[in-house]
This record gives C-alpha cells, structure tokens and sequence, in this order.
C-alpha cells in the first residue's frame, strides 16, 4: 500500500514542510525530538490539520486542502499507538480492546481479536484496568487495542520511548511480527537508529521539519552524512539473507547472501527462511590480504565504494560494496591513510559479529526511493 | 424525646424540601454536564460572557436573583407567560418555580465541579477515541462521560446541599406557602417568627443537618467505589 505525503503545517515559529512516498511493510519516521516526526503522524491520524498540501494511503485520499477535503480521524481508520498508550483508564483490558472493534464497520473488519490477543500475548490481562498494568503490558494492550479497530495503517508514535531496555526488548519482537504478520503498512515514528535499523523497510529523515532523506532502510541507513556522532555507535549496514543449512556440531547456520556466505551462531528458523542479518560499522574490520588463520568465520571480498571522514574525529566510515551489497566499516584515519584505502581499493571485510530480525520477506518494492 | 416528633405540616415542609431539591438537581443536570463541557472544551466568541453568565446567581443577592425570577418567569413575565400558554407550565408561587429558583441558585456550583472534572480528563484519551473509529457524540458518551463522573456526582450532591438551603430566591419568587412552596429554611424561617416556635426550628435543623450528612456521606461512598472501579486508589 502506498503512502503519499506532501504536507506543510506552521506552529509558531517551527514550519513541517514534508514530502515523501513510501511502499515498504513498515515506514520509519527517524530525526531527532522536535524535528516534526509526531506532527507529521498526527497529520496522516488526522489528529491535525495541514495549512497546506494532501495525503494518501492506499489511493484513498485523506486530506487535500487544495480541493477542500478533509476526512475526520474516526473516518480515516488509520491506527495510532500513542508513546504513552492512552488506554481507557476506567475500561478493563479487555474492554479497551473491544472498543476499537465496536466501532469499525462490519464489512471493513479484518482483525481477529482472538489471534491479536495470543499475539500481543496479553490473554492473561483481560480483566484488569490499565492502572493495574506495567509499562510493557499497556504498550502491548494498546498495539491490540488499535489493531482490533482493524485499521488499514497503523501508526506507532515512539511506542517504546517511555520504556525501559528490558521493557524495550519486550515489545520489538511484537512490533516485527506485526510488521511481517499483520499485513498492514506500519509508519513508526524513532529516534533511536537501533530500532530504526532492527525494524524499519523504509526510513523518511527528518530534521527541522524538512525531509533529509528517504528511500530503502538500507541505503538511508548507509548514507554517511546523516549519521550523528551520538548515533555512530550504531550504524549498520542490512543484509538480506536466506538460511541455507544448520550446523548441528557447532551449533552453527550457514546464510545466503549478496555479499557471500555467512557462517553465524545457529538462528532459529527453518531452512529457507529470509532472515535481515545486520552487521554494525564498527564489527567490521578491513585488510588488503585475505587474512588466514583467524578467529573471524566471516572474510567477504569487496571494494571500497566511498569513504567518510568527521571533522575532528579520529574514525572513518568506509562504504563497501560487496557482490552488489553494502556493508559499512568503520576504521580509523590513519587506517584510511596507511592501508590507502580508495573508492576502487579491493579488501577483504573481517566480519566480527552479525545479529538478526526476522525477515518481513522482502520482495520488490518498486517506486521508493 | 416526644419534642422530636415532627408535625404533620413540618413533615409537610421536609418532603417539600426533598422534592423541590431532587427537582432541581435531576433538571439542571443535563443543562449543566453541557454548559460545563462546551466552557471546558470550547473556545468561541462570547465564552466570556456565558461563563459571567452562569456565575451571576453566585454573586448577586439572592434576593435580586428572585426578583429577576419573577419578572421573567412570572405569569406576566415573557418565559412564563409563554411557558403557561404553549405548555402549561406555571412557575409563579408554585413548588415547580421554588425548584428553578434552587436550580438557577446552585447552577454555578454544578457548572464549576463538572468543568473542573472534565478539564482534569486528559484531551488526548479523547484524540485516542477518534482514531479507533468513535464520532464525537461517541467520544463524549464512552470517554467524557464516565471519566467526568467523579465531577458530576460531586456537582450534584453540592446542588442538592444548595437546594435544601436556598432561601432568598425562593422566598422571592414563590413566596411561602405552606403546602406548596414552603421549604425547610422558609419553614425555619417561619417559626421563628412566631412566639413559642422555637422547638419546631430546632426540630427541622436537625432533619436539616441529618439530609446534609446523608447526602455527603453517600457521595463519598460512590466517589470511593468509582475510584476504586478506575484502580486509581
């Protein structure tokens, strides 16, 4: 399903002027607080109104001010899981969940509010008031609440950024199964680049109120100039990747992917399955000699595509393309310098570590970027 | 503990009381759930001038908001002469106008409780409702509504506590007919006027302050069982 967005909205002295089109399973909205993330998703909730300009979701036209239409937000069905749940606090749980279902029409429903529930594996919280709920459990209770309403997008404002890590580890496996289950568009609104990079399809940046860029989550995610220092940490390239055969001895999964095999810490999955392998920046080292004799079961061939220096830093960012695939490194200067690494240069990356999404089997996805 | 005994035209006073009370509760309700809602949520031109409006009976003499009463909702008065022939409905020296005397007096008082009760609700639970699909009737009927309880228990129990005590209004405007619309306070008010009434005063005192207990207690009782049915105690 498409999203169409090309918006401007003034509040005071902050202007969001927004134009972007996404097709992926789920969107990011990614910038930093106050770069107009929450305002753009309460303008595709209808929750606010555009000065100026129209959205579509699906072909359907939401809002167009040029044409005078704007649909109210009780007739957008379009889901919203808010940072702070907004369960009704005098409903139980379980009545939370029904609401949204009471409301959608017959014909339009297509949540089954009995798989949600097993899901979102709130079963067990049906009787109970939102007061008597942790952080996590609310979060997941809204996730129900909005999906029961059977929306045809959902939109997820930062729903993880009043948690804490463990409550955070809690929910992002639920969000991926909404992403690869659910079978609706998902916008997802962070400003955190490892949950962007573990969940996202497609990345729309933004910052002061303006699109920086958007496209693919892996070539956004690789373009060098938007990574902050702060957010340095996490950079990383994404792989998709098919499991090819399971290890018994060693414990061990051998995947498939553009940039050759690798040979990773048994996944879970069944043969076949389309698994997104990430490899952060700084678990990749470089050598102009294929290295033998080491620790690392991963050495892929590539060649250098670009390299990045920040103004005063000591590191570099080297982009790598390998078999048609990206992978980023992240090195230091007198590295770039003493090995002369150059767009051209071949080198053999020495991955140290990968870690996994599951997959949202990606196909293709004409017409982003 | 024979004195304690009430006589028939006191008992009288105190069913009077209670009706004209429970009247002028249940009527102004609804008027004043919406004036609350529209001052809490609204913003338009002459929002100013509703809310003096309402405030007005709280800070004019009583005796000036009967007058009023009566030379709009009297026989004569445009409303009431309107009233009267299109719907039958007279107000001038009958219990009815003692009760929209005692509803007009406590007006302000429900408004304030039932607008401060909505003003505490979260505005973004309602933002929440409208994206699951409910309509703004909805949204106030399963959202405002249940969440603005508290607020409108507590607005009633005040308008009723007002009602059973208003007396310059009411003396006003229905005068103090024994029967029809003599009220506790009026009633109080007459026996001591005469000599040797003293012991009838201090017998629909009594009755005064048990229905004021009452009526709090009871109020406490159900903000108690609300909060704990919302698991916020």
């Amino acid at each position: 399903m498409t999203l169409l967005v090309d918006v401007r909205r003034r509040t005071g002295a902050f202007t969001l002027e927004a134009a972007f089109r996404s097709e992926g399973a789920l969107t990011a909205f990614f910038g930093p607080s106050g770069s107009g993330k929450t305002t753009l998703v309460n303008l595709i909730g209808g929750l606010l109104r555009p000065d100026d300009g129209r959205i579509e979701v699906g072909g359907e036209t939401l809002v167009d001010v040029a044409a005078g239409r704007f649909t109210p937000p009780w007739r957008r069905r379009v889901g919203y899981v808010f940072q702070d749940a907004r369960l009704f606090p005098h409903l139980t749980v379980a009545q939370n969940i029904a609401y949204g279902r009471f409301f959608a029409a017959r014909r339009e429903r297509w949540a089954d509010v009995g798989r949600l529930v097993d899901m979102l594996g709130i079963g067990a919280l049906m009787d109970r008031r939102p007061g008597r709920l942790s952080g996590g459990e609310r979060q997941r209770v809204a996730i129900g609440r909005a999906l029961a309403a059977s929306p045809r997008l959902l939109l997820m404002d930062e729903p993880l950024a009043s948690l804490d890590e463990a409550r955070k580890a809690e929910i992002l496996p639920y969000v991926e199964r909404l992403r690869d289950e659910a079978g609706i568009p998902i916008v997802y609104v962070s400003h955190a680049v490892a949950e962007v990079a573990r969940l996202a399809t497609d990345i729309v940046v933004l910052a002061a109120g303006r699109v920086a860029a958007s496209g693919p989550a892996a070539e956004v995610l690789a373009r060098l100039d938007l990574a902050a220092p702060e957010e340095r940490e996490h950079t990383a390239a994404l792989l998709d990747a098919e499991l090819e055969s399971h290890d018994e001895e060693f414990g061990l999964s051998r995947l498939v992917t553009a940039a050759g095999p690798l040979v990773v810490p048994r996944v879970e999955a069944p043969i076949g399955a389309r698994v997104r392998a990430r490899i952060r920046a700084r678990d990749v080292m470089l050598a102009l000699d294929r290295p033998e004799r080491i620790s690392a079961l991963n050495v892929l061939p590539a060649t250098v595509a670009a390299t990045a220096e920040a103004e005063g830093a000591a590191d570099a960012l080297v982009r790598l393309d390998a078999g048609g695939a990206m992978i980023l490194a992240r090195v230091t200067r007198r590295t770039v310098a003493t090995l002369g690494l150059a767009p051209g240069t071949p080198v053999w990356a020495i991955v140290k570590a990968v870690s996994f999404d599951r997959a949202n089997a990606p196909g293709p996805r004409p017409g982003t970027g | 503990m024979d004195w304690l005994r009430l006589s028939p035209e006191e008992w009288t006073a105190v069913r009077l009381s209670l009706r004209v009370s429970i009247w002028a509760t249940v009527v102004s309700l609804p008027f004043g759930i919406l004036v609350a809602h529209v001052l809490a949520r609204r913003e338009f031109p002459g929002k100013a001038v509703l809310n003096g409006l309402v405030h007005l009976p709280l800070i004019l003499p009583p005796v000036v908001t009967g007058y009023l009463l009566l030379i709009t909702f009297g026989r004569r008065g445009p409303v009431g002469a309107f009233l009267e022939a299109h719907f039958g409905i007279v107000f001038a020296f009958r219990w009815t106008g003692a009760a929209l005397a005692c509803g007009i007096m406590a007006f302000p008082l429900l408004v304030r409780a039932v607008r401060l009760s909505i003003e505490a609700i979260d505005p973004r639970l309602e933002a929440a409702a409208a994206t699951l699909g409910a309509r703004p009737a909805w949204v106030f009927l399963t959202v405002t509504l249940p969440l603005t309880l508290p607020g409108i228990v507590a607005g009633m129990i005040l308008t009723f506590a007002k009602a059973m005590g208003e007396f310059g209004a009411t003396i006003t405007f229905v005068s103090n007919i024994p029967g029809e619309t003599q009220t506790l306070p009026t009633a109080i008010y007459t026996f001591l006027q005469i000599p040797g009434g003293e012991t009838g005063a201090a017998r629909l005192t009594l009755v005064s302050i048990a229905i004021a207990m009452a009526a709090l207690v009871a109020s406490e009782l159900f903000a108690r069982r609300i909060r704990r049915g919302m698991d916020l105690a």
